[in-house]
């Protein structure tokens, strides 16, 4: 295992700048998510880690060895994509081997046996070593492919939203499972998703990807708290922060080049108006699932919270809103400080 | 459009029982989903009303009338795949108009319904691209475009995001509600997901094992789910479950997990001493160190606005939605409080919900037998 670093990396297809100058260092024994939306460049950044493709400008380092013109078997990396290429004729025990009987890394049957065994319980799935992989359901598939990633002991994992083409609930399960397996091995992975709730419950960091640029890291704590910019702060949370002009609130002392004052579920207090100045109302209690959104009528603003269960407002209902400690964003989407 | 009933309906092949005595009724211009594991027979039920399979028993009418072993072609619905076959040498528009020009209508009829169906999916600029240069999320909506052509009674759709990775998927979502508001017609979807069913029926089904577990609206089968399988099944994370042992009378506000008097919706029936499961969403678990329920945490999970707390007990694992400001660290020993309100308890044995007061305007009716 070893220290990733990328320096001022550049890459271009056609008019489309993919990633522009954008430097990440993932420590040995990191778990490094890269968020974004599609096309951010979350997935090419990943690439060029690869070699699956080459910068134009910028250098990529793996354990302070300059790779950036090395083929991506000489690299010593592992991928695992988001659709689990498994071939369906072998075995489970075959495809976790196949990496290992590759002919680049010539490797004693006896040690196949014993790394394949280690994964296979690491992952469990060590009654399944038998079966036909075509037999397996999703969730056995995608750890697999996991799998034939963890037999080898590469400087770094690859992973390009491995978890995507699960449902809901498996997708829960292997969270928790694949935080646990890289906390085992000590594992260093980079990965990429535009989930953020993975990004959050899997990072020790998270780097939020905007157009090709890193447009912050931190751990998921600092970059929730304390976002760079409107975008980084729109991102994360949910339901998402509210963005509001400022004139809304002009009781809060706020930094002269205010415009936007972005506010959470934790900065809002909102409480029934009962004779006061009211300043929206409620209009729905959206039900979601796992969470209830309590939406206000602030303005022509849909002012959005996580309804308390404990509360009970209702549509109709007149409220004030108040804020502490919101965050303050200038012209720029830039954040200010109050 | 129309109702669609279907009554009493089995499957069976070679001795397997794909679907057992199912009942139930998708209301004109509704959008109804059935929800379930794979192998819960919901792709059976939904080939069955489209006509591509045929029941081994019972009867399936669409607006009024039996079409139970009528073909699929006689049925006048469209059915919409997960995989999206579209033919790669025609361009979207050809596309679109194929079950028109096949049902020999005329030209200009066809051009007409083409450009609205387009229209109705905000892909009329696409109209005269090839399908073969088209992103994932385009080739649905061509694929929607060819069921919406032909205002069918109905649409049947298995999975249709499935193939589609999750980004796309929740945009899709979204469009496809929207689509079902604006065009009101009735639609069977099947899904494995149970996001995708909270937030795209106004009925879902909840399937296991060939018969149907729950139906009603998403809320609440999600606030009163009528066994463990159901309680398991929907939430993120699912409904906490506790196994204990007790007596439950009318009257009584509360039961002995462990260690604690634990209050509950006061029950409606009573139930001599046996092994019961109380059900608690993690939205309704604070920590109370006075509570004597207790537990330790095993890990916490932070999401921002809210962190998921795991604890441990000797009833089971809770997994409890709290403040994220909230400290807690792993091996820390906490004291455990639900909303008593909220709660659901099951019978251990059969795994059905117990009557309570929470499940008062619930109807007493098996769901699965109309």
């Amino acid at each position: 295992m070893s220290e990733v670093t990328l320096d001022g990396v550049s890459k271009r297809f056609g008019a489309t700048q993919a990633v522009s100058d954008l430097s990440l260092t993932v420590d040995d024994g990191a778990f490094v998510v890269l968020l974004g939306p599609t096309g951010a460049g979350k997935t090419t950044t990943l690439r060029l880690v690869a070699g699956l493709e080459r910068p134009e400008v910028g250098r990529v380092r793996i354990a302070g060895r300059d790779v950036t013109r090395e083929s991506p078997a000489q690299r010593d990396v592992a991928f695992v994509f988001q659709q689990y290429s498994l071939y369906p004729h072998m075995s489970v025990f075959d495809n976790l081997a196949f990496p290992l009987r590759s002919p680049a890394r010539p490797t004693p049957e006896g040690t196949i046996v014993q790394k394949v065994n280690e994964v296979a319980e690491l992952l469990r799935i060590s009654d399944k070593l038998e079966q036909r992989v075509t037999k397996l359901s999703g969730g056995q598939m995608q750890r697999v492919a996991i799998g034939r990633a963890l037999v080898r002991s590469p400087s770094i994992y690859l992973m390009d939203e491995p978890l995507s083409s699960l449902d809901a609930k498996l997708r829960a399960e292997l969270r928790i499972e694949l935080k646990r397996i890289q906390g085992e091995l000590g594992a260093t992975i980079l990965y990429v998703t535009h989930d953020q709730m993975e990004a959050m419950t899997l990072g020790s960091k998270v780097g939020v990807i905007e157009n090709g640029r890193l447009a912050q890291v931190g751990t998921p704590r600092q970059v929730y708290e304390n976002p760079r910019s409107i975008y980084v702060a729109a991102r994360l949370g949910s339901p998402p922060i509210n963005l509001v002009p400022r004139a809304m609130f002009p009781e809060i002392d706020m930094p002269e080049s205010t415009i936007t004052v972005g506010a959470r579920t934790e900065h809002a207090h909102i409480s029934k108006a009962n004779g006061r100045r009211a300043s929206g109302r409620v209009t729905w209690v959206e039900h979601l699932g796992d969470q209830d959104h309590l939406h206000v009528d602030l303005g022509e603003h849909d002012f959005v919270t996580l309804a308390d269960p404990d509360s009970a407002l209702v549509p109709g209902d007149d409220v004030a809103v108040a804020l502490t400690d919101p965050l303050f964003f200038n012209a720029a989407g830039e954040r200010v400080r109050a | 459009m129309a109702e669609i009933r279907v009554e009493r309906l089995h499957k069976s092949f070679q001795g397997f029982v794909a679907v057992q005595n199912s009942s139930f009724v998708v209301e004109d211009r509704s959008f109804f989903v059935m929800l379930g594991p794979s192998g819960c027979g919901k792709t059976t039920t939904l080939r069955m009303i489209a006509g591509l399979e045929l029941p081994t028993d019972g009867r399936i009418l669409l607006d009024g009338k039996d079409v139970t072993f009528k073909r699929a072609s006689e049925r006048d619905i469209a059915f919409v795949f997960q995989l999206f076959a579209l033919y790669p040498h025609m361009n979207v528009r050809r596309n679109i108009g194929f079950p028109l020009v096949s049902m020999r209508m005329k030209r200009a009829d066809v051009s007409a319904r083409v450009e609205e169906a387009a229209r109705i999916l905000r892909i009329t600029e696409l109209l005269d691209r090839p399908v073969s240069g088209l992103s994932g999320g385009d080739r649905q909506r061509v694929a929607l475009g060819r069921a919406i052509v032909r205002r069918p009674m109905a649409f049947l759709m298995d999975e249709p995001l499935g193939a589609l990775d999750s980004e796309l998927r929740e945009v899709m979502c979204g469009e496809l509600r929207g689509l079902h508001d604006r065009l009101k017609a009735t639609t069977v979807y099947v899904t494995h997901d149970q996001t995708e069913a909270m937030s795209l029926g106004d009925k879902i089904a909840v399937m296991s094992n060939g018969m149907i577990e729950q139906m009603g609206a998403p809320r609440e089968i999600y606030d009163r789910p009528s066994s463990v399988f159901v309680a398991d099944f929907i939430g993120s994370p699912p409904m906490n479950l506790l196994t204990f042992n007790d007596s439950l009378e009318p009257g009584r506000g509360s039961v002995r997990v462990g260690q604690a008097e634990v209050g509950i919706p006061a029950p409606r029936e009573a139930m001599a001493g046996r092994d019961l499961v109380l059900g608690v969403r993690p939205e309704h678990v604070r920590l109370n160190d006075g509570a004597r329920l207790r537990g330790e945490v095993l890990g916490t999970e932070y999401l921002g606005t809210t962190q998921i707390v795991t604890v441990t007990t000797t009833n089971g694992v809770v997994k409890a939605r709290l403040p994220s400001t909230l400290k807690a660290s792993i091996g820390d020993s906490v004291g455990l409080e639900f909303r008593p309100d909220r709660i659901s308890l099951f019978d251990a044995g059969s795994g059905r919900a117990i009557r309570t007061a929470l499940y008062d305007h619930v109807q007493a009716t098996e769901p699965a037998h109309v």
